[in-house]
């Protein structure tokens, strides 16, 4: 059987967080439905709140400390990605777009990417289609169609909402894992020595 | 080995003062750190090249010209020249020049710049930074190998029967680093001519620096040069001593949490921990530099950052005599013991011609 890797980004802030419980759910259905395809998958969770000093160390310093180099390798290096985060003033919380810029702009080219949000209300779902999937389409990630949108009806249950989001949630799980099935596994990402051109190669203008 | 200093020429505010050196001052100040450095037994002192505020250091060949005036035995070098903004003819005339007005005694380092506004300042275009520095130095090479110079390119208006004046000093022109951070581009070029790599290696984790040192003794070797450890590296290093270690933390970590490069984010032990800065007792500085050998092999030349952040002159001079009188001798015959014979000393001028003499063959082209 293969065993995938994925990785989820949680950039809840409180403890426990409504977005770190959304990444959850979307998780155990995203190993649910690699299951019903046969393969196994590890996962691996990356709290934002845990790097958010490193995140800003990164900015000043330029370059990644040894914990977060961790959480960014566990993010390029996984067969596909969970990526959850709070809406804050109309768009993805800071420290969710900060972990981003700390990416390599190639990191993400061609990886699964399943995108959710949460928010006190409805009326920001859009986030997700206005500001979430247009980041990932700039690194050329491979975004499933369903993205979820969890706001703080959907958890109260009783009237129907609770239901909608399960939906939601095993539909876009199982897009996911249909993208990822249909792949190799992951390799690490490309080694930036590898490809270096030769000398002649610079000389001629090629590089 | 080499052992000396590199400054980047910052005018920078005292923290814990507030007061800021004028221009004047901070220029005085530099030459007086050059010159404490050949007094300590330093090798070599590396002046920066930068074109904005708050950066002195404009004119390096100018400051490095009165320096060697002014000192007997001091290796001049830079940290760096800049390959892509300044017009190789002219880099050819002024770094022979200075050659021979400090009798051979010079050396400089080659480097891109990453400030993008300064590039169209000198007709440039940063996106080109690449290319630029793969022509410019190019044809730097031929003004001082070939005696006349038949030339055309893509960024600089073609030559015709030109000679560069004044000739290389013995005919064997300054030796070349190439400094890079993060481009292996750099470490292949400098590779492809068989000059020096330097690492910056201040202000990145150690594993960044190794990788670009192995790649650049990989392609040292491929290119016929030599084995991958005959390959000539130089290193950066950053620290600040007392003989008290805990002193040394407390005194510095002003100057290190206001610093413009890596200031306002980590705390100086995080800091401490993921790059080569060491803050501390002379001893400690002593193991950590010998430390860097394990990850890139036997090098040939060691330069710390010592005047930055704002670091009064005082302080500065007493961290050359610690320098100079505790750090160095140990490192000096610690690196010589354990260097095995078949890996080069660093280059100097005189080596250079004496090679030159022994092989007169096969090299002049």
């Amino acid at each position: 059987m293969t065993t995938r890797t994925l990785a989820v980004v949680s950039a809840g802030l409180s403890v426990p967080s409504s977005t770190r419980l959304l990444a959850d759910r979307l998780t155990t259905a995203t190993v649910a439905a690699l299951r019903e395809r046969g393969e196994d998958a590890t996962v691996e969770v990356v709290e934002l709140r845990e790097h958010a000093r490193d995140v800003a160390d990164a900015f000043v310093t330029g370059f990644s400390n040894a914990a977060l180099r961790a959480a960014v390798e566990t993010v390029t290096g996984a067969d596909a990605l969970i990526a959850v985060t709070p809406v804050f003033t109309a768009s993805y919380s800071g420290l969710f777009k900060s972990f981003v810029d700390v990416l390599e702009k190639d990191a993400l080219t061609g990886k699964p990417v399943l995108l959710a949000a949460t928010a006190g209300t409805a009326r920001h779902s859009l986030v997700l289609e206005h500001a979430m999937r247009p980041l990932f389409s700039y690194l050329r990630a491979v975004t499933v169609p369903t993205a979820v949108f969890a706001a703080s009806e959907d958890w109260a249950g009783g009237d129907g909402t609770s239901a909608e989001l399960s939906g939601r949630i095993t539909r876009a799980a199982g897009e996911l894992a249909d993208v990822v099935t249909g792949r190799p596994a992951s390799a690490r990402p490309a080694d930036p020595f590898a490809d270096v051109p030769s000398f002649e190669q610079l000389l001629r203008g090629e590089a | 080995m080499q052992f000396g200093i590199f400054t980047v020429s910052d005018i920078t505010t005292d923290p814990t003062t507030g007061r800021t050196p004028s221009e004047a001052e901070r220029i005085q100040a530099v030459l007086t750190i050059a010159r404490k450095a050949e007094e300590v037994g330093l090798d070599v002192f590396a002046l920066g090249e930068h074109h904005n505020p708050p950066f002195f250091s404009s004119s390096p060949t100018t400051t490095l010209a009165y320096v060697a005036a002014q000192t007997q035995r001091l290796q001049l070098s830079t940290s760096t020249t800049l390959i892509t903004t300044n017009d190789p003819v002219k880099i050819a005339e002024d770094y022979a020049m200075l050659q021979h007005l400090a009798g051979g005694r010079v050396d400089l380092m080659l480097g891109r710049g990453n400030t993008g506004p300064v590039y169209p300042w000198f007709g440039q275009d940063i996106r080109n930074g690449i290319p630029l520095a793969v022509e410019n130095y190019a044809l730097l090479r031929r003004l001082w190998d070939d005696e006349v110079v038949d030339w055309s390119g893509r960024f600089r208006t073609p030559l015709q029967g030109f000679t560069s004046t004044p000739r290389p000093l013995d005919g064997v022109a300054p030796f070349v680093w190439h400094g890079s951070i993060r481009s292996p581009q750099i470490a292949e070029q400098a590779a492809y001519y068989g000059d020096g790599f330097f690492s910056n290696h201040i202000f990145w984790p150690k594993e960044h620096t190794q990788r670009m040192v192995e790649f650049y003794r990989s392609r040292f070797e491929h290119h016929g040069h030599g084995s991958a450890d005959q390959a000539i590296v130089g290193l950066g290093g950053q620290v600040f001593m007392r003989r008290n270690s805990q002193d040394a933390v407390e005194e510095f970590r002003p100057y290190f949490d206001d610093a413009p490069v890596y200031g306002h984010g980590p705390s100086l032990e995080d800091f401490s921990r993921e790059t080569p800065l060491t803050v501390g007792s002379p001893q400690q500085v002593i193991e950590r530099t010998l430390g860097f050998r394990d990850y890139v092999g036997d090098y040939q030349r060691q330069l710390f950052l010592v005047d930055h952040a704002g670091l009064p002159l005082k302080t500065v001079l007493e961290q050359l005599d610690i320098l100079g009188e505790e750090v160095v001798p140990v490192l000096r015959k610690e690196f010589a013991a354990l260097k095995p014979a078949h890996v080069p000393d660093a280059p100097t001028h005189a080596a250079r011609v004496a090679a030159r003499q022994n092989t007169p063959e096969e090299v002049s082209a």
